[in-house]
């Protein structure tokens, strides 16, 4: 009888401890950043919502370590090298931004062969053993078409600013906005000019297609443009379309100025650089031993009309609005991925 | 000829020991490195690199500076991961084809006196071009042999040493053991004797730039075993490297003084330092730098010792 109630015990306290076994401690595990840039402001952003975020883990000893590692040229040789070393340092996890999508499989392979877990991000990697955390750009660009519809429900002409020609990135936002408008064919692409994601160079070109245009109510962006293109349409002293931003401080800054004068509504879009803290939180989760897809999406960061002064106070002039990743966001991506 | 042979020997001995001391660092850095595996790890990239710079070094033997290894190198990389595995003749056939443009470069810069520099400028425009339309995007696949071989496992030593060995023993019997190597050093050093003595300068220049274009050729096929697929820009920074290599390894931009085992060894060095630096934690910003310390100490001491050997001869 004894015997049988001890039996008993022992089995409920083996299934009450169950779930903690289950995962694996990771106080004792070491992340590596491996990041191939460090030259623009986004870059800068990225390593300091690191350093904030890894730190605070590394202090209440989530993790041992979160180490960056920031090669000298934006090489993938040099970033292969900088991997192999990695391996060679002990580093558990490796969380990388890639100079290049495949220059690096050799490298992130004995990475995995050696059992280390790769997560990448921002800039992905192809490497099947390796996790991606990829934006999905071309939704940015149909997000910006659908809340346009629902801000001009009449539609309209619409302008759009492009990056740089020949880029990844340029060709899939601009894929997702000429998307958005066959979606939503109320709206009409009349112009295309090229800003290269710079506030003079948008000025420029979007002076320069003005006259041509009829009138326009909605200006579609890539980031980086907003401003240039606000700067051109006021100074032809046109009537201000709904400029869709994107996350950078002058853009904001000027929202804000329209909305404080007139009342100016719009929206902003684009990737918090703080992505890099998003790819650590899921690093940590796969040490632990949960059970992640490899192909993960970051969700944009968007400001409306009501979040907008928040926003502009934590953006540091001349930077990018950005915002930290918690566990908890982490949890919440690879949830949505199931 | 006794003091002749201490003075090569020396030359050699100041890029063995700035190896053998880096590697004393790193092995004290990181003590995971002193096995098989971590060897391994160290110098796989460096094997491409050595290759390239044997490439460059044929180069400079001739007085030459070819500023396009590095998007030749890409280059190459991109037809292995496409034709190569794809459709192997045509892919040979492209690859012998760039070899023998580099030997016409080799011929049409000595016929047309011009210089090798702005030329070879010119030509990192083509190949970067060509490795462009070849793959707009990254992609492409390493044949399996190139990756096996690069991944092959030998007993005992790991295959980035014993690669490093067979490149540098090969590249020593071509360049100072056979005649042509003996012809083209002597290009380098004094074209008229060597052309008053019936050579032909033309066949030896084209000879040494087909040699290079073959090594260049190599390096690219060990690039891609290694990262298992291409990119248009993936070997950019060979150019530099390579040259510097070169230098490290004791040899000179004129005169036709070259050592190719000094130059595999400088390559080493080379991957190694950035390695050494990376385990000492040192900032990003401050690695280009600390990269060029190096190899401003290595070089110092060479003039330094340059400075004893004229003096011996003074004497």
């Amino acid at each position: 009888m004894t015997i049988r109630k001890m039996l008993l015990a022992s089995v409920a306290v083996a299934c009450a401890a169950m779930p903690m076994t289950a995962f694996a401690d990771t106080s004792g595990k070491k992340i590596a950043l491996s990041n191939n840039y460090a030259g623009n402001s986004w870059r800068q952003a990225m390593l300091t919502s690191w350093d904030k975020v890894t730190g605070e883990a590394v202090k209440t000893g989530v993790v041992a370590a979160a180490d960056p590692f920031t090669t000298a040229e934006n090489q993938a040789t040099e970033q292969a090298a900088q991997i192999q070393n990695m391996i060679l340092q002990g580093y558990d996890a490796i969380v990388l931004n890639a100079a290049s999508p495949t220059a690096l499989n050799g490298a992130i392979k004995e990475a995995c062969d050696a059992g280390i877990t790769v997560v990448s991000f921002d800039g992905i990697v192809t490497e099947p053993c390796a996790w991606r955390i990829a934006v999905d750009f071309k939704e940015m660009g149909r997000s910006q078409v659908e809340y346009l519809s629902k801000k001009v429900p009449e539609g309209g002409n619409l302008l759009e600013i492009r990056g740089l020609a020949g880029v990844f990135v340029d060709d899939e936002i601009s894929a997702g906005i000429h998307e958005g408008v066959k979606q939503f064919p109320q709206f009409k692409v009349a112009g295309s000019v090229h800003g290269d994601w710079a506030q003079d160079v948008a000025q420029k070109a979007v002076a320069g297609i003005l006259p041509s245009l009829p009138e326009v109510v909605g200006v579609v962006t890539q980031g980086g443009d907003g401003y240039g293109a606000a700067q051109a349409i006021a100074a032809a002293k046109r009537p201000m379309p709904v400029i869709v931003m994107g996350n950078r401080e002058d853009e904001l800054k000027w929202w804000k100025e329209q909305k404080d004068a007139n009342g100016y509504e719009t929206m902003s879009v684009s990737i918090a650089p703080g992505v890099s803290t998003l790819a650590f939180w899921v690093a940590q989760q796969i040490l632990d031993g949960k059970e992640v897809k490899k192909d993960l999406v970051v969700p944009f960061l968007r400001i409306d009309q009501d979040n907008l002064e928040q926003n502009l106070a934590n953006t540091q002039a001349g930077g990018v609005a950005n915002v930290e990743y918690s566990q908890e966001d982490a949890l919440k991506v690879i949830e949505a991925a199931k | 000829m006794n003091r002749r042979i201490s003075a090569d020997a020396l030359r050699l001995a100041i890029p063995a020991l700035s190896l053998t001391v880096l590697l004393a660092a790193v092995f004290w850095l990181q003590p995971r490195a002193m096995s098989y595996v971590g060897l391994n790890l160290l110098f796989n990239l460096a094997v491409p690199i050595a290759l390239a710079t044997i490439a460059q070094m044929l180069i400079m033997s001739v007085n030459d500076l070819d500023l396009s290894m590095g998007t030749f190198v890409s280059f190459v990389a991109c037809v292995t991961a496409t034709f190569l595995r794809d459709a192997p003749l045509v892919g040979v056939l492209i690859l012998a084809g760039a070899v023998a443009v580099y030997s016409v470069l080799g011929v049409v810069i000595y016929l047309r006196n011009l210089p090798s520099i702005v030329v070879t400028l010119g030509m990192s425009f083509v190949w970067a071009g060509l490795a462009v339309l070849l793959l707009p995007s990254p992609g492409g696949q390493a044949p399996d042999w190139a990756r096996a071989l690069m991944t092959v496992k030998p007993p005992l030593v790991p295959m980035a040493i014993v690669a490093s060995i067979a490149i540098a023993i090969v590249a020593h019997l071509v360049v100072m053991r056979s005649s042509l190597g003996v012809l083209i050093r002597g290009v380098g050093g004094n074209q008229r004797s060597v052309e008053r003595a019936g050579w032909s300068v033309v066949a030896t220049r084209a000879a040494a730039y087909g040699l290079a274009g073959i090594f260049a050729v190599l390096a690219g096929i060990a690039l891609v075993g290694l990262t298992t697929s291409a990119d248009a820009n993936i070997a950019l920074r060979y150019t530099l490297l390579s040259i510097a290599g070169v230098i490290l390894g004791g040899g000179e931009f004129i005169g036709g003084r070259v050592s190719p085992v000094g130059a595999v060894i400088g390559a080493l060095t080379l991957t190694l330092a950035g390695s050494f630096l990376s385990f000492l934690r040192i900032s990003p910003d401050w690695q280009i730098g600390a990269q060029g310390a190096i190899l401003i100490v290595v070089l110092a001491l060479r003039l330094l010792l340059r400075r004893v050997e004229i003096r011996e001869k003074g004497r």
